[in-house]
């Protein structure tokens, strides 16, 4: 069995489509909501997310074996917190401005499901390498819903894409005006509502009987 | 399932938790000038700010060396406290101080046009926690040129709005004492200011107790330092 065989390739595919944490799974909505109002921050916060996540189940893969069974969620919870501790440190020290706009949301990476849930469910019973892409593939499916939400808001919220201005002045002068819903929480629910319906409309097994 | 013995399951726990702290305590050491640093950067940015000079972070430092020509503390009889250095003044702790016993830092700024311009910090509390700002004057010690606020997370789209250019430009003209000189600060009026007043500014309409918050801390800050404008204040007319 490759590195990348099939059957790995596919714990990194399958949380981009129909395994994915915040449209099948419905987990990690929350952070989902709070930081989609523009690119760059949702960009960043799904890179930490990847990170942690990846790392995290790179880690307790390695120890599943020596972790007492007692104590696991304990453990888990110690080596997420650090991880998170330390990408918070470092986007305080290298991206201090998105640092600021993610505010706690870094902080409550910890307690996103996505994670837990991984290191439960798959970290504990799989090989470290196994572990290590399905933490990137579950990582990669959240930052891509975060960044087709937050496209969105920033495009008819502010007007703005990474900051910069690509709706017209003109278009502001004959009367358009950025949509102010865009912006507050609920737009974000409606849009993963709207993600989620187009999922399920073109994969009809993923549809409740 | 493996069974695990007490022993084993507390060396394992102790083990992680050393190596975990002696990690993160070298991660913080090794990040803390970078930090420090961009903190500092903000601290600039925000002080040019209320001067309504808004710059990138690229910028800021060069920027404020260019235009804050000085800088130095007070104590509440408007004396200049030898040897403290006002950028390094934790407002938090000197807000806990009574009164009297603050140290109040002072920024002398010198403009384009060759005027000069005080700026001092405020800090208060909003809602959700603690909000702060610069406020800048004209050489009469009076006059308002420019405001710059906070906030920790107050609420986004109603009290958050005092961290907004369209809510601090309001402030720019106002002015904080009487005509017989006496201290009346800036009333932040819901419902809207009455036009022409010189002491009063339109609240957040949402926001009132961000916004009673930010008058309360426009108030208390600047009480203090009556005395220093008082003796300072170049009447220009």
């Amino acid at each position: 069995m490759g590195l990348f065989s099939r059957n790995n390739l596919k714990l990194l595919s399958g949380p981009l489509n129909k395994q994915n944490p915040i449209t099948v799974q419905v987990l990690g909505i929350c952070s989902a909501l709070a930081v989609t109002v523009k690119l760059k921050p949702a960009f960043v916060m799904g890179v930490s997310v990847i990170i942690v996540t990846a790392f995290s189940n790179l880690i307790i893969s390695f120890l599943r074996k020596s972790i007492p069974t007692s104590i696991r969620i304990i453990v888990q919870l110690v080596v997420v917190a650090t991880l998170v501790i330390l990408v918070d440190q470092v986007l305080k020290a290298f991206v201090y401005d998105v640092s600021k706009q993610l505010s706690v949301f870094v902080g409550l990476i910890i307690t996103n499901c996505i994670i837990m849930g991984r290191l439960e469910a798959f970290a504990l019973g799989n090989k470290p390498w196994q572990s290590f892409l399905d933490g990137i593939g579950n990582g990669a499916g959240y930052a891509m819903i975060l960044i087709i939400v937050s496209f969105f808001r920033e495009l008819f919220g502010s007007g703005t894409l990474w900051g910069y201005k690509v709706i017209p002045q003109a278009f502001y002068d004959a009367g358009y005006s950025n949509n102010g819903m865009m912006i507050m929480p609920p737009m974000a629910l409606i849009l993963v509502g709207i993600i989620i319906w187009v999922q399920r409309s073109k994969n009809l097994d993923l549809i409740e009987k | 399932m493996k069974n695990f013995s007490n022993r084993y399951i507390f060396l394992f726990s102790t083990v992680m938790v050393v190596i975990v702290a002696l990690f993160l305590a070298f991660a913080s050491t090794s990040l803390k000038p970078y930090q420090e640093r961009n903190i500092e950067i903000e601290k600039q940015q925000n002080i040019l700010a209320a001067l309504n000079i808004r710059v990138l972070r690229q910028e800021a430092e060069a920027l404020y060396s260019r235009y804050i020509t000085d800088s130095y503390v007070v104590n509440s009889k408007g004396e200049k406290i030898e040897g403290i250095d006002a950028f390094k003044v934790n407002m938090k702790k000197e807000m806990a101080k009574p009164r009297m016993e603050r140290m109040l830092p002072v920024y002398i700024a010198t403009l384009d046009n060759n005027s000069h311009s005080v700026v001092v910090p405020l800090r208060g509390k909003g809602l959700w926690g603690p909000i702060w700002g610069y406020i800048s004057f004209e050489e009469d010690m009076n006059t308002i040129v420019g405001s710059m606020f906070d906030h920790q997370g107050e609420t986004p789209g109603l009290g958050a709005e005092i961290s907004l250019p369209f809510f601090q430009e309001q402030f720019i003209g106002k002015k904080i004492f009487d005509d017989n000189r006496n201290f009346v600060s800036i009333k932040v009026i819901k419902g809207g200011a009455s036009p022409g007043n010189l002491y009063e500014v339109d609240a957040i309409s949402g926001g009132t107790i961000t916004s009673r918050g930010l008058e309360a801390m426009i108030d208390t800050c600047l009480v203090a330092y009556t005395a220093y404008f008082k003796a300072n204040s170049i009447q220009n007319k």
